[in-house]
């Protein structure tokens, strides 16, 4: 792997950047692997390279059926925070974000991960006393995350309207200063070429058709568009085609699959020095390093795998925004595009072991999977490495909907989050 | 925005629906016979088909009622709508009705 450093991007400059190699390779698949990942996103390429990085298994191949970064990991608004309310949650969104803190040095490659600060907008009285709650239990597990009221909003978010004329007036925050935004492509290049370098092969335009078991049952390879390849684990980091590919071995998941969209504006100079959530009248914005306001939508009311969701939905976003930030009336939006999302019941997700000898799930992250990227690939790789689950994926299994151990945060957000 | 044919109203906005999840899944004869796992299929288990996807909506801002539609989720074309107690076409019949 050829090291990034200013060095290097000075001496690369004496020759016209003419001598950068490919950051992976683009192997054929071979005949057999120890672990396939199926998945080529930004969970499944972490899971890759924390296996090869960590737990010493680097005879890996990640499958993905289209090219890297082209799933829900380059749709995603790049959201990152940890102060959701439950232990089991805290524990799992905040290994990720101090993931998160190092990931640039570790991969040697700028994820621009930039903690500006996640501010979350009360609107009512029961969103005062939610947010205040959120606050005390994340202080309780060591997360950072304060209450501003009103005109502490303002300061620490200028563009703001906490003026008295909104239908759902501002009634204060919680913000986490250290929750922000990183690039979404950069995340899954940085895995990915992080990955290649240990060893692992990553493996686009290559469809996973079917999962082989043996007569005993345990998972003994797939059956792919690039011809079959045999593995003893596999993992499944397939985002809203998983229950797709799990039928293929026979497993049925609390799972349905919306679509979640996402729209950016015309590019503008710096004004919006956060990221501003709003649960209850539906918006989320931030500015990307380009200028662009990037917003983040709904999702519509049936599942769906088109990639797309309806309009109706976007403007719904839009009205929220407007009123939030009037300034931002005039801008012009440029794209709008869809992801499909994998949604559970209790809307936490489950990395865990199937039923099924060999074979290991990592799904459900619903609407918020992004931030826990680097989280969720180190214990869903320790999982599949050790075949047992670590402690903070210990709580996030299928069984939980039996059990009655769900991990409620629909309830705690009283929305998707 | 999708245009839904209301089998009692004709075709209504989608604004006008509330959507009730995958249709034609009974609820048990007698629960407390059923292990933990079974009821745990019926109340959280889905097929989330790819493809011919059978489900409920109710015309929450019209009539009221609840009605099935047949919809193919990679398009999003509704084939067709039928009253509560109908069954899906042949024709439009999956691997699960």
């Amino acid at each position: 792997m050829q090291k990034f450093s200013a060095l290097s991007l000075l001496r690369a400059g004496l020759t016209g950047h003419a001598g950068w190699q490919r950051q992976w390779r683009s192997p054929e698949p071979k005949s057999g692997y120890d672990v396939i990942i199926v998945g080529g996103g930004g969970h499944g390429l972490a899971t890759a390279y924390y296996l090869a990085s960590r737990y010493g298994v680097k005879n890996v191949a990640v499958l993905e059926k289209g090219w890297i970064g082209g799933g829900n990991t380059g749709r995603n608004t790049t959201i990152i925070r940890s102060n959701y309310l439950f232990d089991e949650s805290a524990g799992i969104y905040e290994h990720a974000l101090k993931l998160w803190e190092g990931l640039s040095q570790e991969l040697n490659y700028n994820v621009m991960y930039s903690p500006r600060g996640v501010l979350m907008l009360a609107h009512n009285i029961h969103d005062v006393q939610s947010f205040k709650r959120h606050v005390h239990a994340n202080r309780l597990n060591g997360i950072d995350n304060e209450w501003l009221s009103p005109e502490e909003c303002k300061e620490f978010c200028p563009p703001l309207n906490v003026g008295g004329s909104m239908r759902y007036p501002i009634l204060g925050g919680a913000l986490q200063r250290r929750g922000g935004t990183a690039r979404h492509d950069a995340v899954a290049w940085g895995y990915a070429r992080a990955a290649d370098a240990l060893g692992v092969d990553i493996i686009e335009n290559c469809e996973v058709t079917g999962i082989r078991r043996a007569p005993t049952g345990e998972v003994v390879g797939v059956d792919t568009t690039r011809g079959s390849i045999n593995a003893k684990r596999i993992g499944v980091v397939a985002a809203g085609n998983t229950s797709t590919v799990m039928n293929m071995a026979g497993v049925r998941l609390p799972l349905e699959s919306f679509p979640l969209q996402a729209l950016v504006s015309e590019p503008v100079k710096p004004i919006f020095p956060c990221v501003v959530m709003s649960n209850t009248i539906h918006a989320y914005i931030s500015q990307s390093d380009k200028g662009e306001m990037v917003i983040g939508a709904g999702t519509d009311v049936y599942t769906s795998y088109t990639q797309r969701g309806g309009l109706h939905i976007v403007n719904h976003t839009l009205d929220a925004i407007c009123e939030l930030v009037p300034a931002f009336r005039r801008l012009r939006m440029l794209r709008n595009w869809g992801g499909i999302v994998d949604v559970t019941p209790d809307r936490s997700p489950i990395v865990a072991k199937t039923p099924v000898s060999g074979l290991y799930v990592n799904c459900g992250w619903g609407t918020g999977g992004f931030k826990a990227t680097p989280g969720s690939g180190e214990v869903f790789a320790s999982t599949i490495a050790k075949d047992e689950p670590n402690k903070i994926n210990a709580p996030f299994t299928i069984e939980r909907f039996r059990d009655g151990a769900v991990i409620d945060e629909a309830a705690a957000a009283a929305v998707a989050h | 925005m999708l245009l839904i044919n209301c089998p009692y109203c004709g075709p209504r906005p989608e604004a006008e629906f509330a959507n009730g999840g995958q249709a034609h899944i009974a609820r048990p004869a007698d629960p407390m016979s059923l292990t933990d796992d079974e009821w745990a299929a019926y109340l959280y288990m889905r097929d989330n088909t790819k493809g011919l996807h059978h489900e409920r909506w109710r015309h929450a801002n019209g009539c009221g009622r609840f009605f099935n539609a047949s919809r193919d989720t990679t398009t999003d074309v509704i084939k067709r709508t039928y009253r509560m107690g109908e069954r899906p076409e042949a024709e439009h019949q999956g691997a699960k009705p």
